[in-house]
């Protein structure tokens, strides 16, 4: 079992979603957040002009089992990317036990 | 016959304070568009206290006008410096002139706030204000208005206040907002940093609520509207409303040649900028003077916005000072450039230039001096400015202890 994080753009969440539900992922938590990237956002503000590299973007944390972590991988690159600086991240890492809370029941099975 | 024509008198004479009392209320409402403006270009850490602020020097100037300021601006005149003073004005058929006096005189008082928003003390402001409408603006609009003051006597134009209302206003801002200081972190290293207001909205809303008003604010100037009167009102809505859209036009192209985007937040200021400037001679120019004026103070107000922000390194949050203060001197001046008569442009010479120049420095120097002598005093009894925890903190929190947005989330800087 691995658990695959992404940071994607916000824009980009309605196709990321549904590229994901196309390979069977149903199940994931996501949060908006705020980072520091390499893109720099240019203003003017009363002819005083201002950079901010304070980024807006959507989190996504999807828990999956091994058979799924290929296609789910390659999902979010297709669908996550415009190909311009500040198209995210992927990460991933094991996950060592899952229970599910109403039953009880643990491991791969829960994620189903 | 006879009872016909004095009926007709009569009737003339209900209409034209009916004029003067429902352009009286539409400057009343400007009050609102001061607020939201300068609500919108600040932050909402410290939206309360711009709402109380602009709330309480309506009233204090409502009670301090009506107390002796009218007395002081209309009374009979002495040695064409200032009027006779007295107290509780009560006379019982100008009523609709202390109701119309009194909104202009709020109006100087209100631009004040705007420039030295979101760092300064309120109780200091209120004691501001209180002066304003009872010393300030009143003297200085005896030598204009009342008819005996030294200014009228010269032939010193300003029809409905650039200078009288809006530059007195601008000129104190200037001071009020060097001797408050910058907003901490407004610059660093001698450079001048970006803080952004938190809503164009309410600021957009509020340039709207103010053009509303100001057909008010020059149109009731008239002081009259039956008979030929109103095509005169006629006229100066028209000069008044081209003005402020040429000054938004002249902003709006300025800004996108010189940032590269079309700039609301100055377009919105170009709208007032031309309506400023228009209001000293919008009865004596026609439409095309209008126009010039607008264009020139559509500009004018960009570039002094940077050089008040970026070269004098006095921070005004809302551009107050060059709106009222620099706009509403050259439009002043430029009554004597595009007056149909008396004008430069229109073969009258520099007579009327001289005598515009002569009634802006004059308004200026008094404006700035006493608003000097007294924000000094001010500044080494109470204290101007509320201390670098409340600043930060917000002043709605501390001078007030409420939030203007509690249930919103918002940005914290």
């Amino acid at each position: 079992m691995k658990r695959i994080e992404a940071i994607i753009r916000k824009s980009k969440y309605r196709v990321v979603k549904d590229a994901l539900h196309e390979v069977g992922v149903n199940f994931f938590s996501y949060w908006d957040v705020t980072g520091i990237g390499n893109e720099k956002e240019g203003h003017v503000y009363r002819g005083v002009s201002y950079s901010t590299s304070d980024i807006q973007r959507r989190y996504l944390s999807i828990v999956v089992n091994d058979d799924f972590v290929e296609v789910t991988i390659k999902a979010l690159l297709d669908s996550a990317a415009t190909g311009e600086v500040g198209d995210g991240k992927i990460f991933v890492s094991d996950m060592e036990e899952i229970y599910r809370i109403r039953t009880g029941e643990k491991g791969g099975e829960t994620l189903r | 016959m006879e009872e016909v024509v004095k009926g007709m008198a009569e009737i003339n004479g209900v209409l034209d304070i009916m004029w003067i009392l429902i352009a009286g209320a539409l400057v009343f409402f400007m009050q609102a568009g001061f607020t939201l403006v300068e609500t919108g270009f600040t932050r909402s850490k410290n939206t309360i206290n711009i709402i109380m602020k602009n709330l309480m020097d309506f009233c204090i100037g409502s009670v301090g006008f009506w107390l002796i300021g009218y007395a002081l601006m209309y009374g009979d005149d002495i040695g064409t410096f200032i009027g006779t003073p007295s107290l509780f004005f009560n006379n019982a058929g100008e009523m609709h002139n202390l109701f119309f006096q009194t909104v202009f005189c709020a109006t100087a008082a209100t631009i004040v706030s705007g420039a030295i928003a979101e760092r300064t003390k309120f109780t200091t402001y209120l004691v501001f204000s209180l002066l304003m409408t009872v010393l300030i603006y009143p003297i200085s609009g005896h030598w204009v208005w009342q008819g005996d003051g030294w200014l009228t006597k010269l032939g010193f134009i300003d029809f409905a206040g650039s200078s009288v209302v809006h530059s007195v206003g601008g000129w104190a801002a200037l001071v009020a907002a060097a001797l408050v200081g910058p907003r901490i972190g407004k610059y660093t290293n001698g450079k001048s940093n970006a803080i952004p207001g938190h809503s164009i909205l309410l600021g957009a809303l509020g340039v709207f609520i103010l053009w509303l008003g100001w057909y008010g604010f020059n149109g009731g100037s008239q002081l009259a509207i039956s008979g030929t009167n109103v095509t005169a009102v006629s006229n100066i809505i028209i000069t008044t409303n081209l003005a402020g859209a040429a000054g938004a036009l002249a902003a709006m192209f300025f800004t996108w040649i010189k940032y590269g985007k079309p700039d609301a937040s100055m377009t919105l200021n170009g709208v007032l900028a031309g309506l400023v400037g228009v209001t000293a001679g919008c009865a004596a120019v026609d439409n095309f003077g209008a126009i010039a004026i607008g264009l020139i103070c559509g500009v004018l107000v960009v570039l002094s916005i940077e050089f008040v922000d970026k070269k004098l390194k006095v921070d005004d949050p809302v551009g107050a000072v060059s709106v009222h203060g620099v706009c509403g001197a050259i439009g002043t001046l430029l009554v004597g450039v595009f007056a149909t008569d008396g004008g430069l442009l229109y073969g009258g010479g520099f007579g009327q230039l001289g005598v515009q120049a002569v009634g802006v420095l004059g308004i200026a120097a008094w404006a700035i001096g006493t608003s000097f002598i007294i924000l000094f005093i001010l500044k080494k009894t109470m204290g101007l400015r509320v201390s670098e925890k409340e600043e930060v903190d917000g002043l709605d929190i501390h001078e007030h202890g409420m939030e203007a947005y509690p249930d919103f989330r918002l940005n914290e800087h």
